[in-house]
């Protein structure tokens, strides 16, 4: 199984690539890639310094370029994709059917990945992308349970890479317009959620409150941990009670789910984050790189370590973390 | 001058019993809605209709002068659902309304197909290539507005159509969790049918009260409902070929008349705009359409009582 890491920046390409990724993903400093943050991303001249470096290491290296462009801003998407074939990376990891279209006609040697943003769930979808523009890899959304991932592994005609550790997405990627419906600005339209220049913090006497584009998303007592308030981790009254009505703070953690995961046919595990910092990429990696050499080593007899756990829940949003839609009662 | 939008009523996206989804359609028989979706497109739980069912009420609108769409499932997760999904594509005797990838790969090349507005069209680059598979008509993602379909219009195929979510509460997003059965602790596999006690969704409030949106099973939409009578002439400029209203348990034939008043120049956009007011279920936006954030309301609101023509706010181009 591959481990697909990623590198939101030069440093963090580096110590995805020293502490054992099979792959790193990155974007281009604009709005064609899903992690559009300030400070984030490769120009080309960076790029081509961690390709280099990857490269040296045996890594491979992709690129996402998996947003959305309408009319107005497509010059981007065909220079970002133009960019990254010259760039000679092992992969576009792409979600719209028209940017995929230009790069299998202007690139038919590239290699292409069908984004988690591509929101394919079933056979039938992959099949879409494959037959029409080659695709040689298909990222899975975090909504299908692991019988469910088993069925799509064993009937897809190219390899499957499911999500293994990081922030989770409640909502099938690629069709959630939470984001845009408050801030203007989504995941597929600008390549951001719940994005920072929506969001204030605000004391006040009935707590800290955390607002996005002034919907307060959370508020928060003495003594309690304030998060980000991504909006779908916040927490609302319903039917009277007010709790985490569509999810807790949690990051997915499928380390137990490894051998499964391997077993269903899996070929790679990616771990999202290109947000977070050289310092979080190089221990996630690392553990990760352990976890998947003991698990083909020996599948049987695999068990998460306590102390993987350990790190990894310690860098997990709110400290905690689920394995999300892969286990069925989390539904 | 373009020609009038055609009005389409869009799939039910609740979970109603059998009885009120039959008497619903009987009524929708008898409005001046030109185009009629059915079928379950949100849960494969709700079972209350059948396929058969289904087909029932496609042939008793289609006897009222309809033209009906079959629309199918949006988000696909079990091998059973696939099974349905590939049922329906091979043996509809109308035209489907594809709301997912899959759908569109099973249509593409044998069958003509519409898109709902969870198939992501951004751009006419990907209009090309759907039209090409089949595609006869697409809705526009709702997230997108006026700049970019007016773009996309400048290239777009011969003989494909495009829809406007015009009327009803913004779907949002779909999951694999349901939010109605964890709201009733529930586990989605036993869920006991809880969305059947909500006929329009189940309402969200932030912790100040504010109506945010509302929970429809694995489906999430906005609490306020979208409308966009108030740009009727915009539609009509840019030969917006069917605008769709989304089923709500009250009113949706009064919605339907106000918007085929209005098309017919029988009553001005900013008349139909304040007729409307007491039929939206909790406040309304439109910013979706005027390339703001979705839950922004444009549109002036009307003065109580006294519509006059001129009240409506310049569109923002």
């Amino acid at each position: 199984m591959e481990l697909v890491c990623p590198a939101g920046n030069l440093p963090s390409l580096k110590a995805a690539v020293d502490n054992g990724a099979s792959a790193v993903y990155m974007g281009f400093r604009d709005d064609t890639n899903a992690r559009h943050f300030a400070g984030l991303n490769f120009d080309d001249r960076r790029a081509e310094e961690g390709i280099d470096y990857a490269r040296k290491k045996g890594v491979k290296v992709f690129v996402a370029i998996n947003t959305y462009p309408q009319p107005a801003g497509w010059q981007r998407w065909q220079d970002a994709v133009d960019q990254a074939a010259a760039l000679n990376v092992d992969a576009l990891i792409l979600a719209d059917i028209g940017v995929m279209d230009y790069a299998s006609k202007r690139w038919p040697e590239q290699r292409l990945h069908l984004s988690v943003q591509g929101s394919a769930t079933s056979v039938e979808a992959i099949n879409f992308y494959h037959q029409r523009f080659a695709i040689q890899r298909v990222v899975l959304p975090r909504v299908l349970s692991i019988k469910q991932v088993k069925q799509v592994a064993g009937e897809s005609p190219v390899p499957i890479e499911v999500f293994g550790f990081g922030s989770l997405c409640v909502m099938v990627e690629g069709r959630c317009l939470l984001s845009s419906y408050v801030t203007g600005r989504s995941p597929n339209t600008y390549g951001a959620c719940s994005p920072a220049n929506a969001v204030s913090w605000n004391e006040t006497p009935d707590g800290l409150e955390t607002r996005l584009n002034n919907i307060l998303i959370d508020r928060h007592g003495n003594g309690e941990n304030a998060g980000y308030p991504t909006l779908c981790k916040g927490r609302f009254n319903v039917g009277g009670n007010t709790f985490y009505a569509i999810e807790e703070p949690t990051s997915l953690n499928t380390l137990e789910l490894l051998p499964e995961l391997q077993a269903v046919g899996v070929s790679a595990i990616k771990i999202e984050g290109r947000q977070r910092s050289p310092a979080y990429v190089a221990r996630v990696t690392r553990v990760w790189r352990e976890a998947i050499d003991r698990c083909t080593e020996n599948p049987e007899r695999y068990q998460a370590d306590a102390e993987w756990l350990g790190v990894l829940e310690k860098l997990s949003e709110g400290s905690q973390t689920t394995l999300g839609a892969y286990h069925r009662p989390w539904q | 001058m373009n020609k009038k939008p055609k009005l389409s009523l869009g799939p039910i996206l609740y979970f109603w019993p059998r009885e009120q989804v039959f008497s619903f359609y009987k009524s929708i028989s008898e409005t001046e809605v030109d185009i009629v979706y059915l079928g379950e497109t949100v849960c494969s739980k709700r079972r209350q209709l059948k396929l058969d069912d289904w087909l029932e009420l496609a042939d008793m609108l289609q006897q009222a002068g309809k033209e009906v769409v079959l629309s199918t499932l949006t988000l696909l997760e079990a091998a059973s659902e696939l099974s349905t999904l590939r049922k329906i594509c091979a043996s509809s005797p109308y035209t489907i309304e594809a709301n997912d990838m899959a759908a569109v790969q099973i249509l593409s090349g044998k069958n003509a197909f519409v898109t709902g507005p969870s198939v992501n069209i951004y751009n006419p680059q990907t209009l090309a290539v759907l039209a090409e598979a089949g595609l006869k008509r697409w809705t526009l993602p709702v997230e997108l507005g006026r700049e970019t379909l007016t773009d996309m219009h400048a290239s777009r195929p011969e003989g494909v159509e495009t829809e406007v979510f015009a009327f009803g509460r913004l779907p949002l997003a779909y999951s694999a969790r349901c939010f109605t059965a964890r709201a009733s602790n529930l586990p989605k596999d036993d869920c006991q049918f809880r969305c059947l006690d909500y006929p329009d969704g189940l309402m969200l409030r932030t912790r100040d009260y504010e109506s945010f949106l509302v929970l429809n099973g694995i489906q999430t939409q906005s609490a306020k409902t979208q409308n966009l009578v108030a740009s009727m002439d915009a539609f009509i400029e840019l030969g917006i070929d069917v605008l769709r209203i989304s089923p709500q348990s009250v009113n949706t034939g009064k919605v339907i008349d106000l918007f085929h008043r209005c098309r017919q120049g029988e009553i001005s956009p900013a008349q139909a705009e304040a007729e409307i007011q007491p039929y939206l279920l909790s406040g309304e936006c439109d910013g979706y359409w005027h390339e703001e954030a979705g839950m922004n309301l444009e549109v002036a609101p009307p003065q109580k009582n006294k519509p006059a023509p001129n009240e409506k706010k310049q569109e923002c181009a």
